[in-house]
């Protein structure tokens, strides 16, 4: 499958900014499956300073200054990029019970751990973003009976958090306490995404936060309107024997070709889109404008 | 009549200096020296044995003052001999001398780090902890070792992470770590230098050994207060610091300074090094401000800091200054808010790329705090091997980390014995000791533990040495113990990590406890590491400069400091015209029996400067102006002078800040008492000399820099408004040429005295007006104001471009334009015209000053207010 995606951003400030900086996640990383074509990012105005390089998780990220004053920043990336299916579903039942992979993943003296064992190690502690608590592992516990295979405990997490969570966009912002969504049970994809994270790593599981872009269907007989899509999030889960698993807890899929990763981290901190301290520019409004186009 | 005259300040100074001066001051030291002549003050001394039998030791601990066989081991007997050979009337001065050097130097120590600012005085005993020289040499080589293997330790985490792939440390201990900064992996850190300071706090047990219980590797506090510690103890025992060769600490400052030089990337050029506070709120703020000082470098909060091009600078008076090093005492995460926490205010956004780019050394490097994870102590000794071949020389106290299952499960079993902490500061979990809890309680904390193993670390119960602290009273002072623990302090050199000779000792509060940290109420001692021989300061010695390196100028001066040095001017001077009003006001009140056309000048000025309540009866009305506390107000004034002292606390002079500190008293006293209309007049003239003891040090103590200049035009704009404003509503008065009506206007521009010696006789319109507003000698007028006014912004526009000279001459020429002889003519109409013209002129010219004062801030301070924030997209 061949998308072109956009995903323009623009920031309107009440004030002249006098110094800014950026981060951004906005370039596709180089992933199985996903082979990325072409690939533009377009600012105004032109920054002072650009640099590109790969985080400590591997994800391309840019980090521009602007040091003259301004009113308005625009920045917006254009991506071609082919994702191919995969060749089967992942084998949810073959899977090792999940007792043995939070085992696995535990230190234990005098034992020389495998390499895979210390980078998932990184994504079953707690991070900013997401807590590791009693009240999480009891919220996944029903999904995890004793000796369930891994990737079906998962899979019962995910549509357990889908079936029990409203999407709704103006309930939460990124500010928000996991520990106050899991009550409140609303919110978006972010905190989909968080709540599993948070669920997983507290029964010891490493698991890990996707940033990227999904397709959505327009309705039935009614065109695809541009820039009505929005950056999506998942998470993946380490499984000794398939690798990393994704689970989309917010459309309670497992993704194939319909979703599309930019970067991943331990959560949302790591690698929002676009992450910035500017100086002065007092209220500002951010208007994101995200297409992603399937060229067949 | 004459008595009656309100006076002015200098009258007071006179009248009234010895109610300020400090009761115990010249007096105390005088009889100090005088006790040992008379026989009969020698009558209580106590012996070395009633001392001692007076000595309650705990039994089951080590006493550092005592062998087994209960007698004072040979490196005490000369302080408890000399303690034996001291008057009680000795020591209680002693006692009191160290009490006054806190207070004085204003040591405190921010219990909360709120905006309250709860501040308490630092707590100091007056006995020095005394190490002898063998004890010592072992001591200090186990701190250096277990600094340069904590060293390594973070190099191998930041780069090849060996540690974790041998399985010797586990990965969830670091990486759960919150001080672990995933973007500082595989950074550039200059000369593999992590830690630059390092401090061990270190137990002694009851055999006698000591023991590490926690290492600080983040930005360790401390070793300013014991500094101060030093110049206080040092001083109380003169005699005896000399005689036991007390080894001296100000090597380990010049260390640590050459230490931010040598590996600051400065090409060759001479580097900048600045000290990063998180501010006053912080709870070691004071050590901050001593330690910048003692270092001499410039301290700096986040906002005086900027990154450009990948590059740190400081925002200064004269532009923006590369700086090269930066001491911190800023926590990991809260340092740089775009890559790190991004609710951090403090921070300096971008320092994470201008490390990465090697422009810029941090001591110590970012990320260093993730060892300090109690977790980490039981896997030390096999490190130790592993990395450097030897084995570890100071043994950690034994700890259970209780990520590993067999560690858990014997922890667990006998949890009430044990003391449990939290592996990593994120999770707010606060130590628990096992023994104090009951059998639901450990059952909790089992199941706590349980669910998060990785999370929890349990650690023997330490039995605290104890150590003599001098307890006053009782009747005439005696020796106690207290259980004690030391923080020694280690700074990086070419040649290996240089342990300050020396440290923080903490003694808990009462007998029984084992507490030792400040917070829980403990308090400190000087610590005396004893040498053999008397000793040269340690440290290299500081490059001889020639002539072509003098500096005449502080070329450092933040933006931020010098606004704030600004406004330290403007409201000193504004306390001070406010005192003086007040003061005018309520001896008004009582000579003219509540009327009066002078009464009436006052009232009408202060009501103009909304001092008053509206609706209150006079009387009350007086009184309540005191204590009113809104915006504007008297008490409102002294907290914003406070406030903006608190912020330039380095530039100011020790004396200069305790006369600070002495109005913050004052106005706190404020807040308490209700004064009648006797102390309120007191309380005024004791004010009014503090005050104006500021003025005497802006004038004379300071260095006459450009942070000076901006104190000074502050203080003048204020005072040329007031003068100006002041005396246009006073010949708006219908009565304004009645002479209690001028000899008020004389009072409110402290020009009363003079105009006595001059006309000899009670004041009149046009001589009063001449010395109040034109006469260029007088300090008090509004000519000299402009005068002064004109030199200074003529400095300050030659150096930063143009300025407010302009104004400043129309000002001018609007007073030359006062001409007093308009008021020589009989006709009442003619007369009052007359002087409600130069009235209006006085508004105008009140008006300008403003207007001058605040383009002033504008232009050289207006970056000074832009916050950074944040800002997200997904």
């Amino acid at each position: 499958m061949r998308y072109s995606i956009a995903h323009e951003t623009v920031y309107a400030y009440t004030e002249p900014v006098s110094l800014s900086q950026q981060l951004l996640h906005l370039t596709p990383r180089l992933i199985e499956r996903q082979h990325c074509r072409e690939h533009q990012l377009l600012v105004r105005p032109e920054p002072a300073r650009r640099s590109d390089r790969l985080d400590c998780f591997g994800n391309p990220v840019s980090v521009l200054e602007f040091d003259r004053p301004h009113r308005r920043l625009e920045i917006s990336a254009h991506t071609l990029i082919d994702v191919e299916p995969r060749s089967e579903p992942p084998a949810l039942r073959d899977s090792p019970p999940w007792e043995e992979v939070a085992s696995a993943v535990s230190f234990r003296a005098g034992r020389t751990p495998a390499p895979w064992m210390i980078e998932a190690t990184a994504f079953r502690v707690e991070s900013p973003y997401v807590r590791v608590k009693r009240v999480l592992a009891d919220y996944a516990r029903e999904c995890f009976p004793p000796g369930a295979p891994l990737l079906a405990g998962c899979d019962a997490l995910m549509r357990k958090i889908h079936r029990e969570f409203t999407f709704d966009a103006d309930a939460t912002h990124i500010a928000t306490p996991m520990l106050e969504v899991l009550k409140k049970k609303r919110g978006v994809c972010q905190d989909y995404a968080h709540i599993m994270l948070g669920a997983l790593r507290s029964l010891g599981l490493p698991a890990r936060y996707m940033s990227g872009y999904l397709l959505t269907h327009p309705p039935p007989g009614k065109p695809r309107l541009v820039g009505a899509d929005a950056s999506h999030a998942w998470i993946a889960v380490r499984c000794p024997r398939q690798g990393w698993v994704a689970f989309d807890p917010t459309n309670k899929v497992i993704p194939d070709t319909e979703h599309i990763a930019l970067a991943w981290g331990r959560d949302f901190g790591d690698v929002s889109p676009q992450r910035g301290v500017i100086l002065g520019g007092g209220r500002h409004e951010i208007r994101v404008k995200v297409t992603v186009m399937p060229l067949g | 009549m004459a008595a009656n005259v309100p006076t002015g300040a200098r009258h007071l100074l006179r009248s009234d200096s010895r109610r300020w001066r400090d009761p115990h001051c010249a007096e105390t030291r005088s009889r100090a020296r005088s006790v040992p002549r008379y026989p009969h003050s020698r009558m209580n001394t106590p012996s070395p044995t009633s001392l001692l039998t007076a000595f309650d030791p705990e039994p089951g601990r080590y006493q550092e003052l005592l062998d087994d066989h209960a007698q004072p081991r040979p490196h005490w007997r000369p302080l408890i001999d000399e303690l034996a050979k001291a008057t009680p009337l000795q020591m209680r001065h002693r006692q009191k001398f160290v009490a006054r050097q806190i207070r004085e130097n204003g040591i405190t120590y921010n219990l909360y780090a709120d905006a309250k600012g709860t501040q308490r005085p630092w707590d100091l005993d007056l006995l020095p902890q005394l190490v002898d020289a063998d004890e010592w040499r072992h001591l200090s080589a186990g701190v250096a070792q277990r600094a340069a293997l904590l060293n390594s330790v973070l190099g191998d985490l930041y780069g090849e992470q060996t540690l974790l792939t041998n399985g010797m440390l586990p990965a969830e201990l670091v990486f759960g770590h919150n001080n672990f900064l995933w973007p500082c992996q595989r950074m550039p850190v200059p000369g593999n230098t992590w830690l630059h300071v390092y401090a061990a706090d270190l137990a002694r047990a009851p055999d006698g050994n000591w023991w590490v219980v926690a290492d600080r590797t983040q930005a360790p506090s401390g070793a300013g207060y014991a500094l101060e510690n030093r110049q206080i103890i040092s001083r109380a025992f003169p005699e005896l610091y000399r005689e036991l060769c007390v080894q001296p600490l100000e090597g380990f400052f010049s260390t640590l300074q050459g230490c931010l030089q040598a590996l600051a990337p400065a090409a060759g050029g001479t580097p900048l090094s600045v000290l990063l506070t998180p501010g006053r709120f912080n709870e070691t703020y004071f050590e901050h401000v001593y330690l910048a000082r003692q270092l001499g470098v410039p301290l700096v909060e986040g906002q005086d800091l900027t990154v450009r091009d990948a590059t740190v600078y400081m925002k200064t008076l004269s532009g923006l200054q590369r700086v090269h090093a930066i001491l911190r005492r800023m926590d990991d995460d809260y340092c740089d808010p775009l890559e790190l926490r991004s609710d951090s205010a403090l921070g300096v956004p971008g320092l994470l790329e201008a490390a990465r780019a090697g422009r810029v050394a941090i001591a110590n490097a970012l990320g260093s705090g993730v060892v300090e994870s109690p977790g980490l102590l039981g896997f030390l000794p096999r490190i130790c091997e592993a990395l450097r071949g030897e084995a570890l020389a100071l043994p950690s106290i034994a700890t259970w980390w209780c990520g590993e299952e067999p560690v858990r499960r014997a922890a667990l079993a006998r949890l009430s014995g044990l003391v449990i902490k939290g592996a990593f500061p994120s999770q707010g979990f606060a130590t628990v000791d096992g023994s104090t809890l009951d059998a639901a309680g450990l059952a909790e904390l089992r199941e706590r533990i349980e669910a998060r193993p990785h999370a929890y670390v349990a650690q023997e119960q330490v039995s605290l040495a104890q150590t003599p602290v001098w307890q006053k009273g009782t009747p005439n002072g005696r020796l106690a113990a207290r259980a004690v623990s030391l923080r020694v302090y280690a700074v990086a050199t070419p040649e290996g990590y240089a342990v300050m000779p020396g440290g923080l000792t903490r003694v808990a509060a009462k007998r029984s406890s084992s507490a030792v940290s400040m917070q829980s109420g403990g308090g400190s001692k000087d610590t005396w590491v004893l040498a053999d021989a008397p000793l040269p300061a340690s440290g290299p010695p500081p490059r001889a400069r020639g002539v072509r390196e003098i500096v005449r100028r502080d070329p450092f001066l933040p933006s931020r400091l010098v606004e704030n040095l600004y406004w330290l001017g403007r409201y000193s001077e504004r306390s001070d015209n406010l005192t003086r009003l007040l003061r005018v006001l309520l001896a008004r009140h009582v000579d003219d029996g509540g009327t009066g056309p002078a009464l009436a000048c006052v009232l009408d000025v202060c009501r103009a400067r909304g001092l008053l309540a509206p609706k209150l009866q006079a009387k009350a009305a007086l009184l309540g102006a005191i204590h009113r506390s809104g915006e504007g107000s008297l008490r409102d004034t002294l907290a914003r002078l406070f406030w903006s002292a608190t912020q330039v606390r380095g530039r100011l002079s020790q004396e200069n800040w305790r006369g600070v500190v002495e109005i913050h008293r004052a106005e706190s006293a404020l807040a308490q008492a209700k004064l009648d209309l006797q102390g309120s007049m007191e309380f005024l003239d004791r004010l009014l000399m503090s005050v104006s003891a500021l003025s005497g040090f802006a004038l004379d103590d300071m260095t006459h820099d450009d942070g000076w200049r901006f104190l000074v035009i502050g203080r003048r704009l204020e005072r040329l408004a007031f003068l100006a404003d002041t005396v246009a509503r006073v010949l708006r008065q219908a009565s304004a040429d009645a002479p209690a009506s001028l000899e008020t206007l004389l009072a409110l521009a402290d020009s009363t005295i003079t105009y006595r010696l001059r006309y000899l006789s009670a004041p009149q319109l046009i001589p009063a007006l001449d010395l109040a507003l034109l006469d260029v000698a007088n300090p008090h007028s509004v000519a000299f104001q402009i005068n002064e006014l004109q030199r200074e912004l003529k400095i300050i526009a030659d150096d930063f471009g143009e300025g407010a000279t302009g104004q400043l001459k129309d000002i001018a020429a609007s007073l030359a334009a006062c001409d007093l002889s308009t008021l020589e003519v009989s006709d009442a109409a003619a007369h009052r015209a007359a002087l409600s013209a130069i009235a209006d002129r006085l508004r105008a010219i009140g008006d300008t000053t403003r207007t001058i004062a605040d383009q002033l801030g504008l232009r050289h301070f207006a970056h000074v207010d832009d916050v950074s924030q944040p800002t997200l997209s997904a």
